[in-house]
């Protein structure tokens, strides 16, 4: 089936009390489509430290979730400082987080590491002073 | 309850419980007293109603019988349906098993022994406290924690609510819930066998053990159980249903003829918190109302709350003193057990030589996604694909005037052909006031040389719109459309802006 379902959310920077919002809604999406639960895990997780990284990071962004038959696309974009260090960045543990971000538990530098691991493809592109875009594919 | 203006609605069930059984609501609709406002489906935390031709109608698929709607219906058109206490005369020997909440019922009542004693002098041959079932399943839950493996946090599984509501909300957790029979069902098992050992001359049909329920939720427990094939629990009496009968006795009790056999840890199971203090770990959590319960759930289900042991989910306010088949305050209740419980030994009921086994569920709750789109793939993508469009096409204020409570909610029915996109009042605003714009103009271009069959048929349009559809349209032909519409409600109309009035 080459058609595939667009869920499109914009990711809100300036309220950090909803980061993780969209995530909810893209499971719920998923689950309604009747994906393996093992599969939503994987997207919803993606989803989830991405968003909060664009939320942390960039001042938000948007997320477009394209849903096919066999495979989940999802696509983060957004305008904030970019990546120097892209290798640096994905190594575990690493975290440019402010301190007021780590005292709510975030911030322990797996955000792109778990995105790596729950997803089959991981694509960063950043630019730095134009933004990032993060392309991450879960196979069905 | 069996009044016969009463009517259960959607009686096609497709419900699945840990039995496969058919699942009988305890949740009902008063179709006389329905005024069809929108406050119940906002509120229902699973999107189960939709006001549909004037009134509510409950999706059982979807119900979990948690009383939200009976709590916040102005109306008193949502009920609890529950059992009587003389529905079960027949019955040689009847057990009764008061749910702690009961005990906070009460004003000035110095010791649990009064309530007992009052449940014997009210029929019941014997009482068997769900406290003390509670504080075995307390001792349960501290040796499963302690067993290595089980994925953190473990989810409290003693409402049914919560278990039906993770069943359809959050299929993914439903291994969290601790794999425990309900306090109810301990109860119940351990007073029917104490009383065959007690009288060998009766029979296991013999004996009917009726709770006493603070929530609707438990009364469909025990017709739909949890976790078990069948309940040993007979029946579930309302607590305000049989407070009165049971306040008369009260007053006459000075000398107790039952002794309470539970100590705090038991009581305290009737508030939140009760239940995960008794564990004696301080990585807990306890929530309650189903708004903040489902808020707790998102974040479990997105795996933020992994260094928890236990998390205690209730979904009334209070916990089961918030119940809706109770008669106090659930904050003056728990208030209430506090005083009571304040002399009494920590816990007095343990497990029978701290073995795990009999209490565990015997079967795994299994449950139907409810809002699962169709059971093909593509055919969900493509009802998906419909229903991100028109959420998109509606206006997104979740008002609720067309009967289904979100914008996105009312998308999913007309994908799932229960609904229709005219439905909405800002849709059919915005047609309306389209159409009447365009006809305006045409009057303007045409004026007074317009005639025949278009206009005749824009003017019935105008007229169905405005619910007179069956008049004939008028020959007569103004200037200008405002004056057109005082003249249109026909030779009939007395008030030169009866007609204007319809439209509007």
């Amino acid at each position: 089936m080459a058609d595939f379902v667009r869920l499109e959310y914009k990711i809100d920077g300036e309220n950090f009390t909803s980061a993780g919002e969209a995530s909810v809604m893209v499971k719920r999406n998923l689950r309604q489509m009747g994906f393996d639960p093992e599969v939503i895990r994987k997207v919803s997780v993606a989803m989830y430290e991405g968003e909060i990284n664009m939320v942390i990071h960039a001042k938000g962004g948007v997320a477009t979730v394209d849903v096919y038959d066999d495979r989940i696309v999802i696509v983060l974009a957004d305008e904030g400082p970019g990546i120097p260090d892209i290798e640096l960045a994905m190594q575990a543990g690493y975290s440019t987080a402010p301190d007021n971000i780590r005292s709510l538990g975030f911030g322990a530098g797996m955000g792109l590491p778990n995105m790596k691991k729950y997803t089959d493809e991981m694509k960063i592109e950043s630019v730095v002073g134009v933004g990032t875009t993060i392309t991450m594919v879960v196979y069905v | 309850m069996n009044n016969p203006t009463e009517k259960k609605i959607s009686i096609t069930a497709d419900y699945r419980t840990g039995g496969r059984e058919m699942l009988n609501h305890s949740v009902m609709l008063d179709i006389t007293k329905c005024r069809g406002c929108t406050n119940c489906i906002k509120h229902c935390p699973t999107e189960a109603i939709r006001v549909r031709e004037g009134h509510a109608q409950i999706e059982n698929a979807r119900c979990i019988d948690c009383g939200e709607c009976i709590r916040v219906c102005q109306y008193k058109a949502k009920k609890a349906i529950y059992d009587r206490f003389e529905d079960f005369e027949s019955f040689r020997y009847k057990i009764a098993l008061p749910a702690p909440a009961l005990y906070g019922q009460f004003e000035e009542v110095g010791e649990l022994d009064v309530i007992l004693s009052a449940l014997v002098e009210c029929g019941f041959d014997e009482v068997f406290e769900v406290s003390r079932a509670a504080e075995i399943v307390s001792e349960y839950t501290r040796k499963y924690l302690e067993k290595a493996g089980s994925g953190r946090p473990v989810i409290s599984s003693a409402c049914p609510v919560i278990i039906r509501l993770i069943g359809i909300r959050y299929p993914l957790l439903l291994d969290r819930l601790l794999p425990v029979l309900a306090p109810i069902e301990v109860a119940a098992r351990i007073a029917r066998n104490e009383a065959l050992a007690k009288h060998p001359e009766l029979t296991d049909e013999d004996i009917a053990v009726l709770f006493l329920s603070p929530c609707p939720a438990k009364v469909s427990y025990v017709k739909n159980p949890l976790g078990t094939k069948k309940s040993a629990v007979n029946g579930a009496l309302s607590i305000g249903d049989f407070y009165f009968k049971l306040l008369s006795k009260m007053k006459h009790i000075t000398e107790p003829r039952v002794q309470a056999r539970s100590g705090i840890i038991g009581i305290s199971w009737a508030g939140t918190g009760g239940e995960a203090s008794a564990l004696f770990n301080d990585k807990y959590l306890a929530a309650d109302g189903i708004e903040n319960v489902i808020k707790v759930l998102d974040e479990i289900d997105n795996g933020n709350i992994r260094s928890l042991d236990f998390v205690e989910l209730n979904a009334c306010n209070g916990g089961c003193v918030g119940g809706v088949l109770n008669i106090e305050n659930p904050y003056i209740a728990k208030a209430r057990l506090q005083t009571l419980r304040r002399y009494l030994p920590v816990s007095l009921n343990r497990l029978e030589d701290g073995k795990l086994d009999g209490y565990e569920w015997d079967i795994s709750p299994d449950f139907e996604y409810a809002a699962k789109l169709s059971e093909d793939r593509h055919e969900a993508m493509r009802k998906m694909k419909r229903i991100v469009e028109i959420t998109n096409e509606l206006p997104g204020i979740d008002c609720g005037s067309c009967g289904a409570p979100t914008c996105r909610a009312l998308a999913e029915d007309i994908v799932n052909g229960k609904a229709k996109k005219e439905d909405c009042v800002l849709v059919i605003k915005e047609l309306l006031a389209a159409f009447y714009h365009s006809r305006k103009a045409e009057d303007e271009k045409t004026g007074s040389e317009k005639t025949g069959s278009e206009k005749n048929e824009n003017e019935a349009f105008m007229r169905a719109a405005a619910g007179n559809p069956s008049e004939a349209p008028d020959a007569h032909e103004p200037e200008a459309a405002d004056a057109h519409d005082s003249e249109e409600a026909g030779p009939e109309a007395k008030a030169p802006d009866a007609g204007a009035q319809n439209a509007g």
